[in-house]
């Protein structure tokens, strides 16, 4: 027993040590927003001897925060709702009709996945600036439709370990597919639903590429946006781009701290899935 | 339900998603086949065959960049699959509640993204690697990112931390599928902690290697965000990754024709890697 107890404080502390490491990049930049320009060079890794807190308000405005973060919101947040609704009722029509026609269309989807965002960007830039769509609604359906294979095979899956009995008792109720989709199944799939939100949310809100690609007006700029301009102007003024940089991350950390069981689950279930 | 009212719903729920794919993937890439085989500068464009594609055989920075990219892509494979294993196995190890905290942790960076990512390491590598150079005099320390080597090894760091976490979460799932009564049986027949570790555990992680092994080599060939944050490219192009040449050539030289079939080469590389995937994987899986 006592054998077993040492390897267990041991393989601790192992996990200690290897943690903080892990993190410590994080306080370097959290210690460093928190001090003077002075300061920054002659203690860089360390905590502030003199605590700074201005840093922040002036970050802040540097990044116009607020705007900026309404900005991710509404863009993950809109392109989310778009996926969710028709990659989920697009893997119900798929599951529930085998012919080979749903067949064709899942290995359509599978081949779409292997295309990389690289060998498309340049077309689709021109594309949607010929029909005027260089704006966040272009970027919300751009959002949709590389996001879609991923959530229908998702949903797919799920649907399978769904009864059709169940559609078949709200069929003789009287309800079309439409109605048996939304009241019946959708509430069913809700953990698949939480994945898809998950995965998606994390690739969007951190997007860079395909919204610097779209996204013109300086109004409209998201967080990773916002940041990349920001710290090429104050990176003479690393105390700024660093408050900056601790902004840019904490909402993500809060989130995570809260639903850090979701997260992983949905990370794992998208990893091995698809 | 009768068969024609049955099919429009059929349509009905799948189309939005098909036309959403056809004019975001599809379409541009059909397009950008035709692209690719003229002088197009974004606004005008005459039909050049296949020359883009010859020259891009002696385009030196391009083949630079290929190189660069294929070396980093193995060296952080082989290094996040060897600290992946190793975090996943560190938090599979009993040591009750907290293992759940340090996983947590390791997954961390894994949520941020690239362009922050790279500013947060730009920031240690030039400052507070001079800063710890300064206090203790290691020469190990000067200079980071102001060379080829230094930018190389900080992308690969960079890149390692953002993955690492990911890698262990896919091997941690995989462990957990083992069975317990296999250790135990083999510990039963005299085999020790780590002759148990190798002879079964390791022979039943393989599908997670494959998994992970690919997937890491994918998300490697694709970095844009983390390159242009840490490095963008410099010194002298010496640290631009295939993506960030694409970009550049398309969007700064305004070659998109030309980088286009660029688009084409990357798109081809990148799909035989993920094919081999799949056909490796599958074939693992029969043999079970």
């Amino acid at each position: 027993m006592t054998r077993e107890k040492t390897h267990k404080w041991l393989v601790i502390a192992l996990g200690i040590l290897v943690s903080v490491t892990w993190i410590y990049p994080f306080f370097i930049i959290f210690f460093g927003s928190l001090k003077s320009r002075a300061e920054i060079f002659t203690n860089t890794i360390w905590i502030p001897e003199n605590f700074v807190t201005e840093n922040y308000s002036r970050a802040y405005e540097g990044l116009e925060y607020g705007r900026s973060f309404m900005n991710s919101l509404f863009i993950t947040t809109a392109s989310i709702i778009i996926i969710v609704i028709f990659s989920s009722m697009a893997a119900y029509a798929l599951a529930r009709n085998k012919s080979k026609i749903s067949t064709a269309i899942y290995f359509f989807c599978a081949l779409t996945m292997l295309i990389p965002f690289q060998s498309v960007m340049i077309p689709l830039v021109s594309i949607f600036g010929q029909i005027d769509f260089l704006n966040r609604f272009g970027l919300i359906i751009m959002n949709w439709g590389f996001a879609s294979s991923m959530s229908i095979f998702l949903f797919y899956g799920a649907m399978r370990s769904i009864s059709v009995s169940l559609d078949e008792a709200a069929y003789l109720d009287g309800g079309t597919p439409f109605q048996i989709f939304w009241r019946v199944i959708f509430p069913i799939l809700k953990p698949t639903t939480v994945t898809v939100i998950i995965l998606n949310a994390i690739r969007l809100w951190n997007d860079f590429l395909l919204p610097s690609l779209v996204i013109n007006q300086e109004g409209m700029r998201t967080i990773p946006l916002r940041m990349y301009y920001f710290f090429g102007e104050y990176t003479v003024q690393w105390e700024l781009a660093l408050a900056g940089l601790v902004l840019a991350i904490v909402p993500i950390i809060v989130l995570y701290i809260f639903i850090q069981r979701y997260i992983v689950e949905g990370v794992t279930k998208g990893a091995i899935k698809t | 339900m009768k068969g024609k009212k049955k099919n429009l719903y059929y349509w009905a729920f799948i189309i939005p998603s098909l036309l959403a794919i056809f004019f975001v993937i599809v379409l541009p890439l059909i397009l950008g086949i035709g692209t690719s085989l003229t002088n197009s500068d974004g606004y005008n464009a005459v039909f050049v065959g296949l020359s883009n594609y010859k020259n891009l055989l002696s385009d030196k920075q391009f083949l630079y960049s290929l190189r660069f990219t294929i070396l980093f892509a193995v060296v952080a494979v082989v290094l996040i699959n060897v600290i992946g294993l190793g975090l996943a196995l560190l938090v599979t190890q009993k040591m009750g509640k907290v293992s759940v905290f340090f996983r947590t942790i390791f997954f961390m960076p894994n949520l941020i993204g690239g362009i922050i990512l790279g500013f947060i390491w730009q920031f240690i590598f030039v400052r507070a690697f001079a800063g710890i150079a300064n206090a203790t005099g290691l020469s190990f320390f000067n200079a980071w990112l102001a060379d080829t080597t230094t930018g190389f090894w900080g992308l690969v760091i960079v890149f390692l931390w953002q993955m690492s976490g990911y890698i262990m979460i896919i091997y941690i799932s995989f462990l957990a599928n083992i069975p317990s009564e296999l250790i135990e049986a083999g510990q039963i027949d005299g085999a020790n902690k780590w002759q148990a570790f190798w002879k079964i555990k390791f022979s039943m992680l393989a599908p997670a290697f494959t998994v992970s092994l690919f997937l890491t080599l994918a998300n490697a060939f694709k970095i844009y965000d983390m390159n242009l944050a840490l490095t963008n490219g410099a010194p002298y192009g010496s640290t631009e990754m295939i993506a960030m040449n694409i970009y550049n050539t398309a969007f700064f030289q305004y070659r998109q024709g030309y980088a286009q079939s660029k688009a084409i080469v990357f798109f081809l590389i990148v799909a035989v890697i993920s094919l081999t995937q799949v056909f490796l994987t599958r074939r693992k899986e029969v043999d079970l």
